[in-house]
């Protein structure tokens, strides 16, 4: 067994061994040190306001939102129904049309009909660029299996037509609902494919986000759970969840949200929709889609995607 | 020959050498040579580390890691964790060997009363005490397991580190053993992180060092940059003030100031460490 070193009055300088003072005198003589000014010039410059010239859409009085359609048709069509009734002005897709569910072509109909005005998705970047992974950043090699499965098939059943059309998708659009201004993303205002939960997305963290990107707050999908924060400030950030699958929680519904201007308030409403599932679930095993999604579609539980989640998220989780 | 330099986009992740390099273990590959008597670095208390947290806040981070040494020897180790649980998600690295039933419930406590995940990284370095124990000291396997079924009768569900001295730990093969592993413990939401090596500290005798090669050029960044690199992103703090990253805190040259606001900027890439961050992909965060 080996034999436990003896380090004092000693430092670790790499391999070496030095008298602690020498480490310390050496570490002291590194690095900046900045006056208080200097140091609030650098925090300045380093909270430099993004370039963002999307052009604003609206004004509205009430707007549905979706994310992560992931081919479910069958909720999309409840969703659109759904938005009309509760006489949404517009509607909005913030990306993820394909990937988990049965022949993705279905939802582009239907998103043309309705009018959806969508962005772009990590999926629908690598769709358009024929690129041979979906982008999800998975690392875990179950995971990474499921989310290869999900993308070749989409993939193998997506015409060019489709995906020249998801080509020219904005990244990103801008909204004003009453009087605030909100801009649309995937991911994040920074990163198509990040990953935002409520229990690993602080506050403080948004602020400095949504204080680059000049707006009084942002929506993203993504991490398909849905949930939002009423800043400090006053802005707000807006996770509208995904319709391609359940929100981990053991029901079948899927969620979007609409959003509604009351005087200078947003309200935020989260709607979970109840649509066809047993069906979607014959159509999922008819095209031979893993039995971990139909499980998902059937049960409201996760089966595979679950690397990402945080810790609060996972002990909410089955699996 | 140019330096390559690598620019800070943004800092979304904190560390803090909490526990300094005092470790109740003295593993064959740590890459700080932690030991008990090893103070290179000190524990850092509750006042050194509060400052740094609330600079942070105005800086954006988005989370914070706690490392050493064993975090759990500070005695202020909870205090820390109450204080960051309030302003963003914490993760704690540890071996696992000071994780008792009563400070399991304490822990779960803080999870529970917090808006944001706390999260414990466990780590281990075999399948059994015939491949962890001559890494990580005598009778450490079963330790370690016993802190980690502390854990899951607490409620709390830990990520398992290993590191690749652990024959095949890579691989689907490894990882399978692994979890196999962990679900006969009674984890049956496994999480497993496998961490690359370092050639640095203790490493290095167990081993061997870096190859002259294994250095990073400007011709590396060609195509992609240098933002997949952790240090683009993070920052490391420790009693002695703020490093580049969590490998670089027993080389002096890897200081960057004495504040955040010091270190908002590029950092040279010419330590060989920087070589496997970018050649293996690494980043230290779950």
């Amino acid at each position: 067994m080996t034999k436990i070193p003896d380090h004092r009055g000693l430092a670790t300088w790499g391999e070496r061994l030095v008298p602690i003072d020498e480490f310390a005198r050496a570490s002291a003589a590194h690095g900046r040190r900045l006056d208080d000014t200097r140091r609030a010039a650098a925090v300045n410059e380093f909270h430099a306001e993004a370039f963002d010239d999307t052009p604003v859409e609206g004004p509205f009085g009430r707007v549905a939102v979706f994310g992560g359609a992931y081919s479910n048709h069958l909720a999309l069509a409840a969703l659109l129904a759904d938005a009309r009734n509760r006489e949404a002005e517009a509607v909005y897709c913030l990306g993820d049309l394909g990937g988990f569910g049965p022949a993705p072509e279905q939802v582009r109909p239907l998103l043309e009909q309705g009018d959806v005005r969508c962005i772009q998705g990590n999926y629908e970047v690598s769709l358009a660029a024929a690129e041979d992974d979906c982008n999800c950043g998975y690392t875990d090699p179950r995971d990474n299996h499921f989310a290869e499965l999900s993308y070749a098939y989409t993939a193998r059943n997506c015409g060019d037509s489709f995906r020249a059309w998801m080509g020219r998708l904005p990244l990103r659009r801008r909204i004003l609902v009453g009087s605030r201004e909100l801009l649309l993303v995937h991911g994040s205002p920074r990163q198509v494919n990040e990953f935002l939960f409520r229990s690993t997305t602080p506050v403080a963290f948004l602020e400095v986000l949504l204080e680059r990107y000049r707006c009084d707050g942002f929506l993203c999908t993504h991490s398909g759970l849905h949930w939002s924060k009423h800043l400090p400030s006053g802005r707000d950030v807006i996770n509208v969840g995904v319709i391609g699958r359940p929100a981990n929680d053991g029901r079948p519904a899927v969620w979007y949200t609409l959003l509604e201007a009351r005087g200078s308030e947003l309200r935020v409403e989260f709607v979970p929709l109840t649509y066809d599932h047993p069906r979607l679930a014959r159509e999922m095993r008819a095209e031979r889609l893993p039995e971990e999604f139909v499980e998902t579609i059937l049960t409201g539980w996760w089966t595979t995607c679950l690397e990402i989640l945080p810790a609060k998220e996972r002990a909410a989780s089955r699996y | 020959m140019e330096q390559p330099r690598v620019a800070l986009g943004s800092l979304d992740t904190l560390w803090f050498q909490v526990g300094g390099t005092v470790c109740n273990l003295a593993c064959t590959h740590c890459l700080v040579s932690a030991s008990p008597t090893n103070r290179t670095h000190d524990t850092m208390t509750l006042e050194q580390v509060r400052p740094f947290l609330e600079e942070a806040v105005g800086l954006g981070v988005k989370e914070y890691y706690f490392t050493g040494g064993e975090p759990f020897l500070n005695p202020d180790m909870e205090a820390i964790l109450c204080e960051t649980l309030r302003v963003g998600p914490a993760t704690v690295l540890t071996n696992g060997l000071l994780l008792d039933r009563r400070r399991c419930a304490r822990l779960r406590g803080l999870a529970d009363g917090a808006e944001y995940s706390l999260d414990l990284r466990v780590s281990i370095d075999g399948y059994d005490a015939a491949s962890n124990d001559p890494i990580r000291g005598s009778g450490t396997f079963e330790r370690i397991l016993k802190g980690l079924r502390n854990l899951v009768s607490a409620g709390l569900n830990p990520v398992v580190t290993v590191t690749e001295v652990c024959d095949g730990a890579g691989s689907r093969a490894g990882r399978e053993r692994f979890f196999e592993l962990l679900k006969q413990h009674g984890i049956d939401k496994p999480r497993l992180k496998i961490l690359s090596v370092f050639h640095l500290g203790a490493e290095v005798q167990r081993g061997g060092a870096y190859e002259s090669w294994q250095r990073l050029t400007p011709a590396d960044a060609e195509g992609r940059g240098w933002d997949h690199l952790q240090c683009s992103s993070c920052r490391m703090v420790t009693g002695r003030g703020v490093w580049v990253c969590p490998i670089l805190v027993n080389e002096p040259s890897g200081r960057m100031g004495q504040t955040l606001a010091d270190t908002l900027t590029d950092f040279p890439l010419t330590h060989q460490a920087c070589w496997t961050c970018h050649a293996e992909g690494v980043s230290c965060r779950t």
